[in-house]
């Protein structure tokens, strides 16, 4: 019981404002690596989300969902960093 | 007792991320920022997947958290190692107040426009190769 109150009403808000904040610096980044590190902590953070829903609706099925999405966004983190020093411009 | 305990591993683990978001947002550095976010994520990662693996108390869950957690505490540092280059390589600006640029002399960090790489003849990287094969053969 106290475990869905704080999860609802304490965990997921907090996670909710730290993506805005992720998303502020998503949007304002001055340099194309700025964005890619507001990406990847916003990746994260989703991931944390779907732990906490995993959590609150009692499906261990959901948390497989988040360690996928943490590989995948490792995949293009790589992919766009491999990018970004080919191209030598920020 | 026990839904205290993963109550409070849940609100640790988010005030790791909402810190991590904090710190995105008011460092001044993009390498700064870099630091920050790495270590805190992994920390509250760790923290909401622990309370994950209290409330559920499986096997399999606890066998697939570790998992995750292992592969997050492993690519976080290589993800951000490889940006961290790219962006150094690419003239990416410290920090004004910086005292120290220990790769300052090593690398050419000039920002170079797309045409520059695919056309020139001798690119940024084979530089650095080209050097390397000089050495090599003053030693023989």
């Amino acid at each position: 019981m106290i475990v869905d109150f704080v999860a609802f009403w304490v965990v997921l808000p907090m996670l909710s404002l730290a993506l805005v904040l992720a998303f502020i610096r998503l949007a304002i980044g001055p340099t194309l690596p700025d964005r890619v590190v507001a990406f990847e902590l916003i990746a994260i953070l989703l991931a944390g989300v779907i732990v906490v829903y995993a959590v609150l609706g009692e499906h261990s099925a959901l948390f497989d969902v988040a360690s996928v999405w943490a590989i995948i966004s490792f995949l293009s983190v790589v992919a766009i960093a491999y990018y970004i020093e080919k191209a030598r411009k920020p | 007792m026990m839904e205290i305990l993963i109550a409070a591993l849940l609100i640790l683990g988010a005030s790791f991320m909402l810190i991590a978001a904090i710190g995105i947002l008011k460092m001044p550095d993009l390498y700064m920022r870099m630091s920050v976010n790495t270590k805190s994520v992994t920390l509250g990662m760790g923290f909401l997947l622990l309370a994950l693996v209290l409330h559920f108390h499986e096997i399999g869950v606890a066998s697939r958290a570790l998992a995750t957690l292992v592969f997050i505490a492993m690519t976080a540092p290589i993800s951000s190692h490889l940006i961290g280059r790219a962006a150094y390589l690419s003239g990416v600006e410290l920090w004004s107040e910086t005292r120290r640029d220990e790769l300052g002399d090593l690398y050419q960090r000039r920002p170079m426009s797309m045409e520059q790489v695919l056309f020139s003849e001798n690119p940024p990287h084979s530089m650095d190769l080209e050097q390397e094969e000089k050495d090599t053969e003053d030693n023989f």
